[in-house]
C-alpha cells in the first residue's frame, strides 16, 4: 500500500489530511513519481489539478461536511443544475447542486438566505477551483431540526411504534369521526367540506388544539385524549401545509406516544404530500393532506350507500320473484296431479269413447249402403239384359189398344178394331182384319 | 301465522324511527332470509314490504342527511359554527 510516500507528502498539507497517510493514497496513480529523486517534479496543469482533485476526495472527511453560510449569485440552470456561493463575513466557496439532487429539493434558496447545506469537497479542474459538491440545502436552523426528527424516529421506531403489525385498518363507514386540527384552519374547512359532500350522514367531532407553537404538543395530546373518550369510529389528526418548523409539533414525541395509544384507528394528514412527520409514522394510516384524510374516511360515499341500498332492494325483490315463481311452478304441478285424478278426465276419456264409436258406427252404415248400392246396380244391369227394350230390338212388337190395353189374346180384338204396334224404334197404327 | 309474529318482534321497530346504519343492516339481514329462500309465501311478502320501507327510509336519510359538526369544549360537546 505504501509505495510511492515521498511525493505524497510533500503535496498533501498535513493541517487538511491528518489522517494517517496510508489512508489517503489508496487511488493516487501519478505518471510522474519517477523523478521524484531529482528534485521538484514537473506537472502538467491537468495533472496537477486532477491530484489535487483526487486528493480533496480522498479525505472522507471533506466529503461529508456541513456547512453554513449566506446565499449568494444564486443561479438555477436551464439544464436544472443550481450554482451558488457560501459566504460568511470573511470568505466564500463556490457550490454546485446537480440536478438529481435539486429534484429531491423542497426549498429553493434565494441571494441573502441563510443556509445550512450537506456536501462534499472536491476541485473543478478546468478552473483550478474547489467547491462544495451539494447533496442538500436547508434554510439555517432545519438542519438541527432534522437531526433531531431523524433521532426520535430511529428511537420510536426500534421501540416499534411504526411496527406494520400495529396498523389497523380503517372502519369503513365510519358514523363518529374525531378531527384533531385547528379550529380556524384551511384544512378544517377542507375536510368539513369533503365530509359534507362525501359523507353527509356522519358526525364529526372537532378537538381544536393549536397546531403550532411550543404550546401545541400539549394540546395535541390533550385534544387526543379527550376525543378518546368518546370512542369515536376513527380520528383525523390534520394541520395544513407550513415549514418544517410550522409541522414541528407533529415530531413531538409526546404527540407521537399519544397517537399511537389512541384505542380507535387514527389517520395523520399534516402538511403537503412531500411531507413527513412522527405522527404519520405512528398513525394508522397516513394520508398525504388534510383533505386526503377526509377523503379516506369517506371511502364509501354517500352515492356509494345509496348503490348499496339499491343493490340490495334489487336483491330482496329477485329473491322474492324468484320465490313466487317457484312457488307457482310448485302450484302447477299439483294442478297436474289433481288433473289427472279428477272425474273430469273421466268423463273427457268416457266422450272420447263415444266419438270413436259414433265413428266406426257411421263407418259401418257407410259400408252397408255401398254394399246395397252394388246390388241394385246388379240388378239394373240384369234388368237390362231382360226387359221390354231389349225384346223389341229382338223383334217382338208390343200391341195395344187404344186405351192403352195390352193385347195379349185373339179374344181381346174385334176385326176392324184400330191397335197401336210398338216396335224397338217407334210406333204405328194397324187395322184388324181377320180373327 | 306464529312465523310471521316471530319475526315481526325481531323487526319491530317502525323504520321512521330508525337510523341510516341500522335500517340498512335490517335490510341486508332481510336479504339473506328471503334469499335462503325457505319462508313460508306470507311471510316473505311481509318480508319484502318492510324490506321495501327500509330501503325508502335509506334513501329518505341519504337524501336529507346534513353533516352534522360539534366541538369538544373541555368535556362537553357543542355545535360548531363553521365560517363558510
Amino acid at each position: 500500500m505504501d509505495q510511492c510516500p515521498q511525493p505524497l507528502q510533500c503535496l498533501s498539507d498535513p493541517a487538511l489530511t491528518p489522517l494517517p497517510r496510508s489512508a489517503t493514497i489508496a487511488c493516487v496513480n501519478l505518471p510522474l513519481f519517477g523523478q521524484a529523486e531529482f528534485g521538484p517534479e514537473t506537472w502538467t496543469v491537468t495533472d496537477l489539478n486532477r491530484y489535487v482533485r483526487q486528493q480533496l476526495e480522498s479525505d472522507f472527511r471533506l466529503q461529508d461536511v456541513r456547512v453554513q453560510g449566506e446565499v449568494s449569485g444564486f443561479r438555477a440552470y436551464p439544464s436544472g443544475h443550481w450554482y451558488f456561493s457560501l459566504k460568511d463575513a470573511n470568505a466564500q466557496v463556490n457550490c454546485v447542486m446537480w440536478r438529481s439532487r435539486v429534484n429531491h429539493q423542497r426549498y429553493t434558496p434565494r441571494d441573502g438566505d441563510a443556509v445550512e447545506v450537506s456536501g462534499s469537497v472536491t476541485l473543478y479542474e478546468a478552473r483550478g477551483q474547489y467547491q462544495l459538491d451539494v447533496t442538500s440545502l436547508q434554510p439555517q436552523g432545519e438542519g438541527a431540526l432534522y437531526r433531531e426528527f431523524m433521532q426520535l424516529k430511529a428511537r420510536l421506531e426500534a421501540e416499534g411504534l411504526f411496527d406494520s403489525a400495529r396498523k389497523r385498518p380503517l372502519p369503513p363507514r365510519p358514523r363518529r369521526i374525531g378531527l384533531v386540527t385547528s379550529p380556524a384552519g384551511a384544512a378544517l374547512r377542507d375536510m368539513l367540506n369533503i365530509l359534507r359532500r362525501r359523507l353527509p350522514l356522519a358526525e364529526v367531532i372537532l378537538a381544536p388544539t393549536l397546531v403550532q407553537g411550543p404550546e401545541a404538543p400539549a394540546q395535541i395530546v390533550t385534544a387526543l385524549q379527550a376525543l378518546a373518550q368518546l370512542m369515536p369510529d376513527v380520528i383525523i389528526l390534520a394541520r395544513g401545509g407550513g415549514s418544517l418548523e410550522d409541522l414541528w409539533a407533529f415530531n413531538d414525541e409526546r404527540v407521537a406516544r399519544a397517537l399511537a395509544a389512541m384505542p380507535v384507528p387514527t389517520i395523520s394528514g399534516v402538511g403537503h404530500e412531500t411531507d413527513f412527520t412522527i405522527a404519520d409514522f405512528v398513525a394508522d394510516v397516513r394520508a398525504p393532506t388534510p383533505s386526503a384524510a377526509a377523503e379516506l374516511v369517506s371511502a364509501v360515499s354517500v352515492d356509494d350507500l345509496r348503490a348499496q341500498v339499491d343493490a340490495a332492494f334489487d336483491r330482496l325483490a329477485l329473491a322474492l320473484g324468484e320465490m313466487l315463481s317457484a312457488r307457482r311452478t310448485a302450484l302447477n304441478e299439483q294442478r297436474v296431479h289433481l288433473r289427472r285424478l279428477s272425474p273430469v278426465l273421466q268423463l273427457r276419456l268416457a266422450r272420447q269413447r263415444a266419438i270413436e264409436l259414433q265413428a266406426r258406427a257411421a263407418v259401418a252404415v257407410r259400408h252397408q249402403l255401398e254394399l246395397a248400392r252394388e246390388r241394385h246396380n246388379r240388378l239394373v244391369q240384369i234388368l237390362g239384359a231382360v226387359g221390354p227394350p231389349a225384346v223389341l230390338q229382338r223383334g217382338y212388337a208390343i200391341v195395344r189398344k187404344p186405351r192403352g190395353v195390352v193385347v195379349r189374346s185373339v179374344d181381346d180384338v174385334q176385326p176392324g178394331e184400330a191397335l197401336t204396334v210398338r216396335v224397338s224404334d217407334g210406333e204405328f197404327g194397324v187395322e184388324v182384319t181377320t180373327r | 301465522m306464529t312465523a310471521k309474529s316471530k319475526s315481526k318482534s325481531k323487526t319491530g321497530v317502525p323504520p321512521a324511527e330508525m337510523t341510516f346504519e341500522q335500517a340498512f343492516e335490517e335490510l341486508e339481514a332481510l336479504v339473506e332470509q328471503l334469499e335462503a329462500g325457505q319462508l313460508p309465501l306470507e311471510e316473505s311478502l311481509a318480508l319484502f314490504e318492510r324490506g321495501q320501507a327500509l330501503a325508502a327510509r335509506c334513501g329518505q336519510l341519504l337524501d336529507s342527511a346534513e353533516l352534522k359538526v360539534k366541538q369538544l369544549v373541555g368535556e362537553k360537546l357543542e355545535d360548531f359554527e363553521a365560517e363558510t
